[in-house]
């Protein structure tokens, strides 16, 4: 990660990477977030990401379209995404932005999130060295 | 005689110094007042009766009221504290208000008090116009006072009394009940404005947290109806409710609540409804995960 400070920090878990965002983000920390995700997600070879927002309590609108870009953004390079951990009052907040729900998966904490993920990408294949999966 | 040497006192002070005007003749007007309490008590309660006012009570406790009121402003002309008054008033309140006494009421008898009293003085001093003014001017702040005191408290007490209520509705209005595992019914009841759709919101998506829902079913039966405003309120609650993770089932929307919300156009398509609360119910059991419970009623898988 090219940050300097942990502000997120992007954990791999089998095939999912989890990142926790710990603090408020302005703009272009969440620009350089959404930068490091999508290219962690290549080196990792994810197929799923989690992003834990649960230390927020406040979401701009900037952040919740980011938060939909890097959904739309992992689902072209393979992984699906799911944002877990937004508290009641951030939620009413990003709906009363203009965000719609469907616009991004959602669930309520981590363990959720996990539990989505493996009901929709199937559950974690088992760690193989890169060089032999077949492509 | 006496009354004479009194008034040949007040009239050799000097005018202009109010207070120790106030001072001497307050007294005077007291001692007055508590002469003639039983005849002009019967005056005041005439006055109330010719007024139409205190309907809602009996002769008796127009009398026992009257009596007290009459006696608390003397004593709180005599002493010019309206503490004991402030207390009295809000007592007198806490027992008329459940009995549909209404402000207008209360003003009206105190502001009667207070004339009839004024007339009396008039009665004592009309050969004598500098002393009564001077006494109308002793008179006049403290009864106008009295009034004031009292009509405020009076609308503080019957505003407590509404706030209140206002929490005990508040608090019974929007229960969020946890039915299953993971699975809420939050049935409103009763008429939605903004205020309590903004509550409900907040309720909900706490229970979401706590509970750690998956589905929600809001049944609204017992909504009369709902406008445009409380309409878009509910439907940014179930997209946040998603955002949380959890669907939301809206059951029981009325014939007439059906009409108002595709009339004024407010945009359900994504919302997930159900006729009544039992299919609501059976919808969330399939979206839990527990069998569609069928004829003979079998158990969850």
């Amino acid at each position: 990660m090219s940050s300097g400070p942990a502000l997120v920090s992007i954990l791999r878990q089998g095939s999912y990477l989890v990142a926790s965002v710990h603090t408020a983000l302005d703009d272009t920390e969440m620009v350089r977030f959404q930068h490091d995700l999508i290219e962690q997600i290549g080196a990792h070879r994810a197929r799923g990401v989690i992003i834990d927002v649960a230390a927020l309590d406040v979401v701009d609108s900037f952040a919740s379209r980011t938060l939909a870009d890097i959904a739309e953004m992992a689902r072209l390079r393979g992984a699906l995404t799911v944002v877990v951990g937004i508290r009641p009052e951030v939620a009413f907040t990003m709906v009363r932005l203009g965000m719609r729900a469907g616009a991004l998966p959602t669930a309520l904490d981590l363990e959720e999130g996990l539990a989505f993920l493996d009901a929709q990408v199937g559950p974690a294949r088992p760690p193989a060295a890169p060089g032999l999966r077949p492509r | 005689m006496r009354e004479d040497n009194r008034s040949d006192d007040a009239r050799t002070d000097e005018p202009g110094h109010a207070d120790r005007d106030q001072i001497k003749l307050l007294p005077q007007l007291v001692a007055h007042l508590r002469e003639h309490r039983t005849k002009l008590r019967q005056e005041w309660a005439v006055r109330i009766q010719d007024a139409h006012l205190l309907l809602a009570m009996t002769a008796q406790e127009i009398s026992a009221e009257t009596t007290s009121v009459y006696d608390n402003y003397v004593e709180v002309l005599e002493t010019g504290s309206v503490g004991a008054l402030q207390h009295y008033a809000r007592d007198l309140s806490e027992r008329i208000i459940p009995r549909g006494v209404e402000t207008h009421e209360v003003v009206g008898i105190v502001l009667l008090l207070r004339d009839v009293l004024a007339r009396s003085l008039f009665e004592k001093y009309q050969g004598d116009f500098p002393l009564l003014n001077r006494v109308l001017d002793a008179y006049e702040p403290a009864a106008n006072r009295i009034a004031n005191t009292v009509a405020v408290s009076f609308v503080d007490e019957r505003e407590r009394v509404i706030r209140q209520q206002q929490d005990a509705i508040r608090e019974l209005s929007t229960p969020v009940l946890p039915v299953r595992e993971r699975l809420l019914i939050l049935p409103i009841i009763g008429v939605l404005d903004s205020d309590r759709a903004k509550q409900l919101t907040e309720q909900l998506l706490a229970g979401i947290r706590t509970h750690r829902a998956k589905v929600v079913v809001i049944d609204i039966t017992g909504a009369p109806d709902v406008d445009e405003t409380v309409a878009n309120h509910l439907v940014q609650t179930v997209d946040a409710s998603r955002l949380m993770g959890a669907s939301v089932i809206i059951t029981g929307l009325s014939p007439k609540i059906a009409q108002t919300l595709v009339t004024i156009g407010v945009d359900l398509s994504k919302m997930n409804t159900i006729g009544d609360l039992q299919g609501g119910l059976e919808e969330a059991e399939r979206l839990l995960g527990y069998a569609a419970p069928p004829e003979n009623g079998a158990t969850p898988s």
